[in-house]
């Protein structure tokens, strides 16, 4: 027994050492690379007749349709899109300049400041911000489930991990068991949410839009916003833990089966799950608006969220196709009104802004988010 | 005999009892097989029940006409800027000449797929001569047609709660009943690459991908588990480090897929520069996986190989060497052939360590080489599963069902190996 122990460690051991061994080659080598050659020259032999997008989940469904249509024009060859999720394709592509590092980041949310300075030292200066169109977060039940009308206020309280009490100040660990407890008007039915774990870009914007905006409507915390913004973080931003809200996997497919299996039961989702399900699952009224493709254009409803892409302005010339993929993204075609993005289930931004956007792409206007 | 008595009384008082515990275990053991073997069909019977719809796709057939001066205007073809979408519009028009408001007209269009365009760029970039004719072709079915031709989409539900309003049902019965609806085996599945448009997605490009990772993976591992087999039976020296080293490796079989796939990432692709998303580096991270499978299974073979036929090839003056590569090896071979076609089974069916070198990825175009981007058969039906087009789902179960097909002639060829070149002694 205690050879066998020993072994595994030993074993594990040579697998971190072969580990550590692999990331100290790969920063000595980005180094050696910078100081033999800059960026461009590495790029001039360039070996990728291929756009290399990585990103977000939510945006992949787009991405790859226009890919895909680009592609078939038959002029170049079809992009590879990775779905990587916002965070971890910012960081691939902020890792540098050179063929062997994507063009195009997909982003369910904007790129942070501390992502811009990653980027701007790592070489990557000139970042092109492409705002794509909107997305909405529904909240949904089995068709046969009750219709409900959900206030933010009333999706914090029942979703929060600590909701306030009755005095200022007060935090009570979340004892509602079912929607009447947050709402008399709600129906008397045990909470139970199945939504995104953490990692996803799903749930930070559902966090952000939902549970935050319901968190303003209590005055005092509203104003710990800026005497103590980590604590009103904390508090706003924490969703309950006592299986109240089941983390459903990235698989938003299986979310919607769930829901059918149980009308009881809400999920959250993007809204093209539910465009794509809709005789099977409902979106709940927020704040009395229902989630349709209009509310959302419009701006009515109220848990929805700008979509984006980065673009590497010193890839643009250089990789065989990345102009032609931006010309396509940017299209009435595609993005418009009408587009065929708008049949995926992306809600178009408003005519002008379309219009300033796509022309900032043809210029390939840098981010003005200057890096510190 | 007062003895004997007492002995035969005792057998005889607990042989009840000793009867029904071995009926009980008896039970319990065809219980669990019954399980087992029920958990099994219930599991192929969804599969192939939601799966073998896929293997059909709907087809319209429309009298296009490739009008010359729409495809080429001022008399040059070209190819890729040829309103092709243009042609099936009018088609599809013509069949109901009386839709003309223009919102009655965008949903008219979306009866028939993208693909129907790509068909006709792909007749007339192989046969020019046929501008200007009218040909009556099949063409795919948008995937919400075809849902609905499979019973997919309930037409009694009301209109607001489905993909095809009750307008565009009605032109499809009348296209059926013109008979220029018809369900045909569905070819994209298998000649076509992943599409987000799910009638013309297709897994050909993941099991090129599949194909060839397994070609890097059975090229390096099985020589070099063969030869590490060897040597650590036959030649190394038993001392402490050879047994750190056969526990190692029996420990590098248990460890999770995940950490091989990350440290492909590190080594393969940060350290050694290699292309994300190639073949050639899922076949390098899928080789450590399946290495210390293949170095047991040569092992167990070696070690079933009788001492006697050593030790006859040594008393008649062969060389170590000789004995190894004359007797031991060829004896050992099929078992040794059976560990790596199994191994190769485990890696076909990995997505974990794919995950980290970037194969999960959208790619549309079949890889061509070792090096272009690619993605394998588990990884193209995980990236099915999330997609939010309700016709995935069946492709998904396809493509599940595809996989097995592979696995099942694997493992059916190693059961055939071993039967008929093992060697009983």
């Amino acid at each position: 027994m205690s050879i066998h122990k020993k072994s595994i460690v030993v074993s594990l051991l040579a697998l971190v050492a072969l580990q550590a061994c692999g990331k100290s080659g790969t920063e000595s080598e980005i180094k050696a690379k910078d100081a033999a050659q800059p960026a461009a020259s590495s790029l001039a032999r360039s070996g990728r007749d291929y756009v290399y997008i990585v990103g977000s989940s939510t945006v992949y469904p787009f991405a790859t349709v226009v890919a895909e249509r680009f592609g078939r024009g038959g002029e170049f060859k079809t992009p590879k899109v990775e779905s990587t999720g916002s965070g971890g394709g910012l960081k691939l592509f902020c890792a540098g300049v050179g063929v062997d590092y994507p063009d195009i980041a997909n982003s369910s949310r904007a790129i942070k400041q501390s992502e811009v300075d990653t980027c701007a030292k790592n070489g990557v200066t000139d970042i092109v911000e492409v705002k794509i169109g909107y997305d909405g977060i529904v909240i949904a039940n089995a068709i046969g489930g009750q219709a409900v009308d959900l206030s933010r206020a009333d999706i914090f309280k029942a979703l929060a991990k600590e909701v306030p009490g009755k005095a200022d100040g007060e935090l009570l660990e979340n004892s509602y068991k079912t929607w009447a407890d947050v709402n008399p008007a709600l129906p008397t039915v045990q909470i139970e949410v199945l939504g995104p774990p953490p990692t996803s870009g799903t749930r930070d914007a559902f966090v952000e839009l939902a549970m935050e905006g319901g968190c303003m409507s209590v005055a005092w915390i509203k104003a710990l916003k800026k005497s103590d913004s980590n604590r009103y973080k904390a508090i706003c931003h924490t969703i309950r833990e006592d299986g109240a809200f089941v983390e459903a996997g990235e698989n938003d497919n299986l979310i919607v089966q769930k829901l059918e299996a149980n009308p009881n039961a809400f999920g959250i989702f993007g809204f093209s799950f539910l465009d794509q399900n809709k005789e099977k699952v409902k979106g709940a009224m927020v704040e009395g608006v229902t989630p349709t493709f209009d509310a959302i254009a419009d701006g009515d409803y109220p848990v929805s969220r700008p979509l984006y892409f980065y673009v590497k302005k010193a890839h643009a010339d250089v990789i065989p196709g990345l102009r032609g993929y931006l010309r396509e993204f940017t299209s009435e075609r595609a993005w418009g009104e009408e587009g065929y993005l708008s049949d995926r289930g992306l809600i178009p931004m408003p005519d002008e802004e379309r219009a300033a956007l796509a022309a900032n792409v043809r210029d390939l206007t840098p981010l003005s988010m200057a890096s510190e | 005999m007062a003895i004997e008595k007492t002995t035969r009384e005792k057998v005889e008082a607990g042989l009840a009892r000793r009867h029904r515990k071995e009926a009980l275990f008896r039970v319990v053991g065809m219980l669990a097989t019954v399980v087992g073997v029920l958990f099994l069909g219930i599991f192929f019977a969804t599969l192939v029940a939601k799966g073998s719809t896929a293997f059909k796709q709907t087809f319209v057939q429309l009298d296009i006409t490739l009008e010359a001066d729409v495809l080429a205007p001022g008399g040059t073809l070209d190819l890729g800027y040829a309103d092709f979408d243009g042609l099936v519009r009018s088609a599809l028009g013509k069949q109901f000449p009386e839709v003309t408001a223009r919102a009655d007209r965008r949903q008219l269009y979306r009866l028939v797929s993208v693909g129907a365009s790509y068909a006709l760029r792909d007749l007339i970039e192989k046969n020019p001569a046929l501008l200007g004719t009218t040909q009556s072709l099949w063409v795919p079915a948008s995937s919400d047609v075809d849902m609905l031709i499979k019973g997919n989409i309930d037409s009694n539900v009301d209109e607001s709660l489905r993909t095809l309003s009750d307008q565009q049902i009605g032109w499809v019965t009348r296209l059926a009943a013109r008979g220029r609806v018809e369900s045909r085996f569905n070819k994209a599945l298998f000649t076509n690459g992943d599409s987000r448009d799910p009638e013309l997605a297709g897994v050909k490009g993941a099991v090129v991908g599949s194909f060839y990772m397994l070609l890097v993976t059975i090229t390096l591992s099985f020589p070099i588990g063969v030869a590490a087999a060897i040597y650590l039976e036959e030649f190394a020296p038993r001392s402490r480090l050879s047994d750190l080293i056969e526990v190692n490796i029996n420990n590098l079989a248990a460890v999770p897929s995940i950490v091989f796939g990350l440290l492909g990432l590190a080594v393969f692709i940060d350290w050694m520069a290699l292309p994300r998303s190639a073949p050639l580096v899922g076949g390098l991270v899928l080789t450590l996986l399946t290495l210390p499978v293949i170095i047991i299974a040569s092992r167990a073979a070696i070690q079933a190989v009788p001492p006697s036929i050593r030790e006859a090839a040594l008393g008649i003056g062969a060389s170590n060497t000789q004995v190894v590569v004359h007797h031991v090896l060829p004896l050992a071979m099929p078992g040794m052939l059976t560990g790596a076609i199994i191994g190769m089974s485990r890696a076909l069916g990995e997505s974990a360590p794919l995950l980290m070198i970037g194969m999960v990825a959208f790619i549309v175009d079949v890889p061509g080489s070792l090096t272009d981007p690619a993605t394998a058969l588990p990884v193209q039906i995980y990236l099915w599963a999330d997609s939010p087009e309700r016709a995935f789902a069946e492709r998904t179960s396809a493509a599940i069902i595809v996989l097995l097909g592979f696995l099942l002639l694997m493992n059916f060829a190693a059961v055939v190996l071993r039967k008929r070149m093992e060697r009983k002694w």
